[in-house]
């Protein structure tokens, strides 16, 4: 097995995967029980895909993702109670309760964002981009988005202007198969996703993003190459969501078989199961690492839950930043 | 003071912010090699080079989002727009990223770009290329909308737009780019948002004109003293939003009398929202109902003579204002 890291790091690896599955079930139970409003869109299935590429990044670089990214600010390091807490809607929440679940944000780590608008958030990446540019920083953005905004104009946009002025990014398509409940077949032309930048001379790779480690080396190649080329590349990281696009989703696009057929690749038990098989973790460790994740998210459950609404006097906070140039009035 | 013309003094503004901050740089369609649509930017490339002043491909969109996000990574970016039509295809980023993103992420960064692009009629670019859309931005909170009518404040108010650490949505106006006027050489000196410049005083009647219309209100309000004997009071807000409600306020307290004057739309328009701002905060000092002059509600036509009758002039602001003092009987509002 190729890209296993060292012990320290492939327990960390694990234990973040398995961190975000349970936030996103017990997500979903608080869904269910109304304390979570608005969408809420899991990424459960998802998990090797997010740890894999977050992983290959510098505590320095940059990382974009989509409405899909509470799994993505906590593989950054964001704290799980302050992610919970966003949910919730509260004034702990990592943005204050103004964003919920599509808009994470940690600028201390440069979690660049959770993004609303699908293709949305490709044209920011880029910016952030010409920024590390500009400044003459070795800093690489990592801007992820799904196969649905493959079709997007500001795919094609974002692309060819971060090619045009070599910019420091790499754009990774997480293609879960579905655009929303369009199969990927339905929605593009081109389903070999990782072709898609051909026409703009940005080379394209593609991980099993169901291997952690298979998605770490590819996305770790592609982040290197970029951050010594200087030129944007684009990875396609195949992977499946085991839940509905959101939680108001019937799923009626696809069988009970397939979502059944991908479960068996269920990324979690998989990399704990080699690990083990490498003497790396024994059966103990894994149980341990499964508890302990079980605990964090009680703890953050209950962190969010104690934390108060934002106070009506709030509602204006942050619109503008008010400047002693400016006078009269903004609202 | 030097005698400059709109372009120019924007292009000062350009040169000066550009030499006093390193992060301040430009993106736009042909605003390099070209010089710019209408040359505001002439000379910048030559002068600052390729890494600060980048001419882009034909993608609004995604010029107004790399905008943002080198602005909320540490630059002070001003993104041109060719015409305030092409700002449509960019408002996904405008309102959906610029606007909201310090609000959405908790304030844990801002947004300092600036996005200037002129509009306005007179040019018979018909239907794509001619609109005053400033309501359309003004209606979003999170953004600044700055609409400055003579040279020495596109100088003033678009250095303190690069400033500023909100998104700014400059409007320049097409018909305004030659136009001469006095502008400040102190390159230290800046316009604030927020403070309405009283273009002329007078007792009689208040008439707010919003960008080119502040110039066509100045003439009508000659007009009114010299033909009619009225001293009409002319305030030019300079910006929408900021608003400065106060002096035009006070104008009104004093004239008891009001005119708005705007170029784009009647409905849910500039004129519309400030005749309601006046209405609930000065209701009792009016003697007469708040008059709007505003462009025709139709999209503009290219032909000349219907071109020439789709945005005011300064006979319907005379008109208004003799109506608005019972000079005149009232003809049918704005339609």
């Amino acid at each position: 097995m190729s890209g296993l890291p060292e012990t320290e790091a492939a327990r960390e690896w694990l234990e973040t995967m398995t961190l975000i599955r349970h936030f996103e079930e017990r997500a979903g139970e608080m869904y269910a029980r109304a304390k979570i409003g608005g969408f809420l869109h899991l990424s459960i299935g998802e998990e090797a895909t997010i740890v894999g590429s977050t992983r290959a990044l510098r505590e320095t670089d940059y990382l974009v993702s989509t409405y899909r990214s509470h799994g993505y600010a906590l593989a950054r390091g964001t704290p799980p109670e302050r992610v919970m807490a966003e949910l919730f809607g509260r004034v702990d929440g990592c943005c204050g309760g103004h964003g919920g679940s599509m808009h994470m944000f940690d600028i201390e780590r440069r979690f660049m964002g959770g993004y609303g608008i699908v293709g949305g958030n490709l044209p920011i990446a880029t910016g952030i981009g010409l920024a590390s540019d500009y400044t003459g920083t070795d800093d690489v953005t990592l801007c992820t988005f799904g196969d649905g905004a493959s079709n997007q104009g500001t795919f094609g946009e974002a692309l060819n202007l971060a090619a045009l002025w070599r910019l420091p990014v790499v754009f990774v398509v997480i293609n879960n198969q579905f655009g929303m409940g369009t199969s990927l077949a339905r929605h593009s032309a081109v389903t070999d996703l990782q072709r898609k930048g051909e026409s703009l001379g940005i080379p394209g790779t593609r991980c099993d993003g169901m291997d952690v480690t298979a998605t770490h080396a590819v996305i770790a190649a592609a982040v290197s190459q970029v951050r010594e080329d200087r030129r944007p590349v684009l990875v396609e990281a195949v992977t499946y969501r085991f839940r509905g696009h959101s939680m108001a989703d019937p799923e009626e696009y696809r069988t009970k078989e397939e979502v059944a057929h991908w479960r068996e690749r269920d990324p979690i038990p998989a990399f704990g199961a080699l690990l083990e098989g490498k003497g790396i973790l024994d059966a103990q460790a894994r149980e341990q690492i499964d508890r302990a994740a079980i605990a964090r998210i009680d703890a953050a459950v209950e962190f969010a839950e104690a934390s108060p609404f934002p106070a009506a006097e709030s509602l204006y906070e942050d619109v503008y930043v008010l400047d002693q140039h400016a006078r009269g009035a903004y609202h | 003071m030097a005698q400059l013309r709109y372009r120019e003094a924007l292009n000062a503004a350009l040169r000066e912010e550009l030499k006093r901050d390193e992060r301040v740089m430009l993106m736009g369609e042909d605003i390099g090699v070209f010089g710019g649509a209408f040359k505001v930017t002439a000379g910048l490339l030559g002068e600052f080079g390729e890494r600060r002043v980048r001419d882009t491909p034909i993608s609004e969109n995604t010029i107004v989002g790399v905008g943002v996000g080198a602005a909320m990574s540490g630059l002070r970016p001003v993104v041109e727009l060719m015409t305030i039509n092409f700002a449509l295809l960019a408002f996904d980023q405008i309102v959906n990223s610029a606007a909201h993103i310090r609000y959405m992420f908790g304030g844990q960064v801002s947004v300092p770009l600036v996005i200037r692009m002129p509009q306005g009629a007179g040019h018979q670019l018909g239907p794509t290329h001619s609109h005053c859309l400033e309501a359309m931005f003004l209606h979003v909170p999170g953004l600044l909308v700055a609409v400055p009518a003579t040279p020495a404040d596109a100088k003033g108010l678009l250095k303190t737009a690069i400033r500023d650490e909100n998104p700014v949505i400059f409007i320049e106006h097409e018909s305004l780019y030659g136009i001469r006027g006095e502008v400040p050489d102190d390159d230290q000196v800046t316009v604030d948002f927020g403070h309405a410049r009283i273009a002329r005083e007078g007792a009689d009647v208040t008439i707010v004109g919003v960008s080119r219309m502040a110039l066509t209100a100045e003439r009508a309000a000659e007009t009114l003293a010299q033909e009619h004997g009225v001293e009409a009071e002319v305030i030019d807000p300079r910006t929408l939003r900021p608003l400065d409600l106060d002096t035009i306020l006070a104008s009104v307290k004093k004239t008891n009398r009001c005119v708005v004057v705007e170029e784009g739309w009647p409905h849910g328009g500039v004129g519309a929202n400030l005749a309601a701002l006046i209405a609930e905060h000065a209701f009792d000092d009016l003697d007469a109902p708040i008059a709007r002059v505003s462009g025709a509600d139709v999209p503009m036509p290219y032909s000349k003579p219907l071109e020439d009758i789709a945005f005011p002039h300064e006979p319907q602001i005379v008109e208004a204002a003799l109506v608005s003092l019972g000079a005149r009987p009232a003809a049918s509002g704005a339609r």
